[in-house]
């Protein structure tokens, strides 16, 4: 993509700039975005269920689905690809109620996920999947903020600078991916 | 008869982990780079050039290509006049493999059991071994890691005989529908046709993690490869699944004899990285 087709946005998101990315924008995020999967959203949830409060606020927060591979001495963070978005589907529309404002991950999304992103007006970005050396490239800094004993799976805030993504899912449900197939397929 | 220490088991395991993990093999960097050019859709080829990008970051600063290690996957043949010494084999692997991940640097994604606990092993052991026992006195080792991304999409069906060809395209192609995005496309898919249920899953396995480039020995079964990958590569899926022409890199098929009453397919996909090392001892 060239410079012109590719938009800088600021994380964490605003309601304006999450409703205004549309499904096919390339973008370049930075700021601060959140690194949580698996057995985080799992956690996350059952907090919520007990009635307690979050480690984190995740009002306005951007979440990146991913598990770095451990830092080598001198480096931010290892190889930080996304991973596979459907496993979080289940705790997904119970973190957007808490004003969760961006998904970034990669793969398919279940219709309810997709609906929850159409009530609080909320995106969902791929980053491309197996590029975890490229990516770490644009990761400044990281810092675990809850569940340290989940090691490549605890809570953290990533400092980011001109981080790559492609938007997949907007705030109308428009979806790239089928969008993006639908003129190539031919079966 | 030929004396193996273990002790040069373990370091060549974990010599093959971290090659595995960051050198992107040089036959998939090619399909790429043949890919670049024929791709039609700009995404598509921007996908690819960020792909060739990323493996030449991992290469220069011995860094994951992906942070999904996965779990080792170590195919052993092992020939039958090798006398392994100075410890077992299966510890000698499973010590690589743990000096590999942990000196390495590479993620540790091993729970030690599947349903209640999930608690991480943390040096990324035991390595999933298949050894076979073959003529001759040296000891073949390939590694490939793999990841959850591609290999949670994978498939196995038992057909029957009169379910035919036709029966397992469609298998093929309702496989790599399903994985889309999420196997990391382009995907080199793995086929493994026969055998019992566990055996065309290990002939899955072991045609996901074929050299690119090579053809299956059976001319008829190395042409039917290539129009499984016609057929993929119409799916539109594209890089990343973000629509294209480049689904699949490859199509392997590996086939064993089978029952009378029985035609099993099972479908192992591979990421675009296809991760493998090898080395003989």
């Amino acid at each position: 993509m060239s410079e012109s087709q590719v938009r800088r946005i600021r994380a964490p998101f605003d309601d304006a700039t999450a409703r205004s990315l549309r499904a096919g924008d390339h973008v370049l995020i930075s700021g601060l975005i959140l690194a949580a999967r698996d057995a985080a959203h799992k956690r996350l949830v059952e907090t919520l269920d007990r009635g307690e409060p979050l480690p984190v606020d995740l009002r306005g927060a951007v979440v990146y689905y991913v598990g770095p591979s451990p830092a080598k001495p001198g480096q931010v963070i290892g190889a930080a690809g996304p991973t596979t978005s459907g496993r979080m589907d289940a705790y997904a529309p119970r973190l957007l109620d808490e004003g969760l404002k961006g998904m970034i991950g990669k793969g398919y999304r279940k219709p309810e996920v997709v609906e929850a992103m159409k009530k609080h007006g909320v995106p969902y970005l791929a980053a491309v999947g197996g590029a975890g050396a490229l990516i770490a490239r644009s990761i400044k800094k990281y810092t675990v903020l809850a569940y340290e004993d989940l090691g490549p799976e605890a809570v953290a805030a990533m400092e980011v600078q001109d981080f790559p993504a492609i938007v997949v899912i907007d705030c109308l449900g428009d979806n790239y991916y089928e969008t993006g197939q639908a003129p190539y397929r031919n079966l | 008869m030929k004396d193996i220490h273990a002790r040069s088991i373990t370091d060549a395991i974990a010599a093959l982990a971290v090659r595995a993990c960051c050198k992107l093999p040089r036959g998939v960097r090619r399909s790429f780079e043949t890919a670049l050019h024929r791709e039609p859709s700009p995404v598509g080829r921007n996908i690819l050039g960020q792909l060739l990008e990323n493996a030449a970051i991992a290469a220069e600063e011995n860094i994951p290509i992906c942070q999904d290690t996965g779990l080792a996957v170590v195919f052993a043949d092992l020939g039958q006049d090798v006398h392994i010494v100075g410890g077992d084999f299966e510890d000698a692997v499973n010590e690589g493999v743990r000096r590999g991940y942990v000196d390495g640097c590479l993620r540790k994604s091993c729970v030690a059991e599947p349903l209640f606990e999930r608690r991480n092993t943390r040096d990324n052991t035991p390595a999933v071994i298949h050894t076979r026992i073959v003529p001759g006195d040296s000891l073949r080792l390939r590694l490939a890691p793999k990841g959850a991304g591609s290999e949670n999409k994978s498939v196995l069906k038992m057909l029957t005989p009169a379910d035919g060809i036709e029966g397992v395209r469609k298998v093929v192609l309702d496989a790599v529908l399903a994985a889309g995005p999420n196997s990391c496309p382009p995907m080199v898919v793995g086929v493994g046709l026969g055998g019992n249920m566990e055996v065309a899953a290990l002939c899955a396995k072991r045609a996901a993690a074929r050299d690119m480039g090579s053809v299956n020995a059976d001319p008829r079964y190395a042409a039917f490869e290539a129009e499984l990958l016609e057929l993929v590569n119409r799916t539109g899926v594209g890089p990343q699944g973000l629509g294209g022409r480049t689904t699949a890199l490859a199509v392997h098929v590996e086939w064993a004899p089978t029952h009378i009453a029985s035609l099993p397919v099972a479908v192992n996909i591979n990421c675009h990285a296809a991760r493998h090392a090898e080395t003989v001892l």
